[in-house]
């Protein structure tokens, strides 16, 4: 028995959410009493570093060919990792990529699967594990029965924990199909951080009036070195890139702060960022339904509001 | 070419979500039900834009219970020409996708639509399994979908970006925001939408590997502590030594 965790690469270098990844196997296997294995597929530089996580050994498919990523390809490869090494739970991260694959991994293992989880499953007679479901009104505890079984951990959801040493990292000769898709052109967003990984996040709404002040946001974010967002609104008319926009119909996100500034805060909009685990409110309505979802809040004109609290971000870094 | 489009029904975004008295069950009394805006604005518009350039048929699919009947009823406005709905009330994705599955592989369908995720579980699997089950390639999260030749090009989005891709027909995609511009139905759409047939087919045995066993309500929240507009150095210090953050 072994819990499998596979660990996302880019470009040859495994993202934080990979160290989470393998945090979260290695909590799952001490539950279930069983060992942690890591497997990364592709171009992966530091793979025994995993091993600092949890696994303890880490399985390496360094097929060119799973350099970009083909949902059926990784489907096949870690499914037969999970095969060959008796795992009983098979764990993604909820990212793009995990989303492409977890679906098709649960019907190639006649497995139970739980997507977007953010607690490590209990195993007391039943196997059960939560997840935030109807926007983060409520929280859905998930049982499942087979003897495989897969989940995706949503991001930001456990902080990555080092608990042990650099792992050995054995090649793992798995059986590559062949590719059905081509790709033809990737285009990455280039300079900051991408949204969904991002740990702070600043984000604007109608209340910024116009695109052309959007000046104190971006200068905001890149002093603390957040990722900016928007509304859906702002979004759709074409004030903001739509990558941006956040919410229901976007991306939905949980960094660990999140400044709403001129956003009212519908409950589309809530339902991609409230999960979030701090919330700064600026908005000079006291009625803006924001403020019920905030942890701190700032009742006044955004700008007046935003220019200040750059300078006192600027303070506190001159001072630290 | 023949289209399939997979559409759920979720309740809307704005409604009071309670459960049953034990907590094992939603209590839908009383809620807004919705298409699945993925499937309604982005898969479902994008399908009819090609039967519209290029002929052929578009299928709604529904796994559900006859309630689910009003949904398909407003894609069918939308201009679908058939639906079929598999009359059940399923309690997991792998469920779902083993109803779908079985309809479609002798359908003979060149593209299996799904939308990104459902928004009340946000499971992002049921197109996956599909896929899966009927042997086809699976592409998440498609802004843009153009036909060429025997194939599709599909932009879609990835970790940090986006990336275009071409693939052979038959394929499942699942629709994101950019696939297509939501519509709204009009009159004689609603009109015709009473007339069009929804086949109503019992579902194939399947055990269930994944239940929800029980809900609860997230912690309340502490109240917001508002803060003097004219002291950002006390929301920068509170950032930092009471949300340990910054
Ligand atoms: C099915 C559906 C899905 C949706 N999905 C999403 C989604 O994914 N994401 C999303 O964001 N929305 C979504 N929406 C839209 C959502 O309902 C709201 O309309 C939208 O979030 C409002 O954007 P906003 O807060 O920027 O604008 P507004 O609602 O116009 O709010 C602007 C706010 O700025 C404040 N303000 C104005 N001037 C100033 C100033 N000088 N200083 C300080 N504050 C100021 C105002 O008090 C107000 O609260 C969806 C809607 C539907 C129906
Ligand atoms: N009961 C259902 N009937 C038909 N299609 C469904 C059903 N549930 C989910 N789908 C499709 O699968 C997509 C993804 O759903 P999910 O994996 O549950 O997030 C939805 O957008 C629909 O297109």
């Amino acid at each position: 028995m072994s819990v499998l965790v596979f660990a996302e690469s880019q470009g040859g270098q495994f993202k934080k959410s990979a160290f989470e990844a393998v945090t979260y196997g290695y909590k799952t296997a001490q539950v279930l009493g069983t060992e942690c294995i890591a497997i990364c597929l592709g171009e992966a530089g530091n793979a025994a570093d995993l091993g600092n996580y949890g696994a303890s050994k880490v399985l390496s498919v360094a097929d060119s060919a799973l350099n970009t990523v083909d949902s059926q390809a990784y489907t096949s490869v870690i499914a037969q990792a999970a095969e060959k090494n008796g795992a009983s739970v098979v764990v993604l991260m909820h990212s793009a990529t995990g989303k492409g694959i977890v679906g098709g991994l649960s019907a190639r293992l006649n497995a139970g699967s739980a997507p977007g989880v953010n607690q490590i499953p209990t195993n007391d007679g039943a196997f059960r594990v939560k997840k935030n479901v109807f926007s983060g009104k409520a929280i859905a505890e998930v049982e499942l029965t087979s003897d495989v079984k897969v989940i995706s951990v949503m991001g930001n959801s456990f902080q990555p924990e080092v608990v042990g040493s650099p792992a050995t990292v054995e090649t793992f000769a798995a059986d590559v199909p062949a590719a059905r898709i081509t790709v033809k052109s990737v285009d990455k967003v280039q300079g900051s951080v991408p949204l969904p990984e991002a740990e702070i996040v600043v984000s604007a709404g109608r209340g910024m009036k116009g695109p052309e002040n959007w000046g104190i946001i971006e200068e905001l974010a890149e002093l603390i070195g957040a990722a900016t967002a928007c509304s859906r609104p702002v979004a759709d008319t074409d004030w903001r890139p739509h990558h941006e926009h956040v919410g229901q119909t976007g991306v939905a996100i949980r960094p660990n702060l999140y400044f709403a500034i001129g956003i009212s805060g519908a409950i589309q909009h809530l339902a991609g960022v409230n999960s979030s685990k701090v919330i700064v409110v600026i908005n000079k309505d006291p009625e803006a339904p924001f403020f019920k979802a905030a942890d701190y809040g700032v009742c006044a004109d955004l700008f007046d509001v935003v220019p200040r609290l750059i300078e006192a971000f600027k303070k506190r870094k001159a001072n630290s | 070419m023949k289209l399939l489009v997979c559409v759920s029904k979720t309740p809307d975004t704005t409604a009071k979500i309670s459960f049953n008295a034990d907590n094992s069950e939603f209590n839908g009394a009383g809620v807004q039900y919705i298409m699945n805006p993925y499937d309604e604005w982005y898969a479902l518009v994008r399908a009819m834009e090609l039967k519209e350039a290029t002929g052929g048929t578009v299928t709604l699919i529904n796994v559900g219970p006859a309630e689910n009947d009003t949904v398909i009823r407003k894609g069918l406005a939308i201009g679908a020409d058939d639906a079929i709905r598999i009359n059940c009330n399923p309690k997991s994705s792998l469920y779902v996708a083993k109803q779908i599955a079985e309809f479609a592989k002798d359908g003979g369908f060149d593209i299996v639509f799904c939308g990104k995720e459902t928004i009340d579980y946000n499971g992002s699997e049921v197109g996956g399994m599909v896929a899966e089950y009927l042997g086809m390639p699976f592409i998440s999260f498609a802004s843009k979908l153009e036909m060429d030749g025997n194939g599709a090009t599909i932009t879609r989005d990835i970790d940090g970006g986006k990336e275009t891709v071409g693939v052979a027909t038959p394929f499942v995609v699942s629709a994101a925001k950019g696939l297509a511009e939501q519509r709204i139905p009009n009159m004689r759409g609603i009109m015709q939408a009473r007339r069009k047939p929804i086949d109503v087919k019992e579902p194939v045995a399947f055990d269930d590997l994944s239940t929800v066993v029980s809900y609860d309500m997230p912690p309340a929240k502490a109240a917001c502590k508002m803060l003097d507009p004219e002291d950002m150095d006390e929301l920068v210090r509170l950032l930092h030594e009471e949300a340990k953050i910054i």
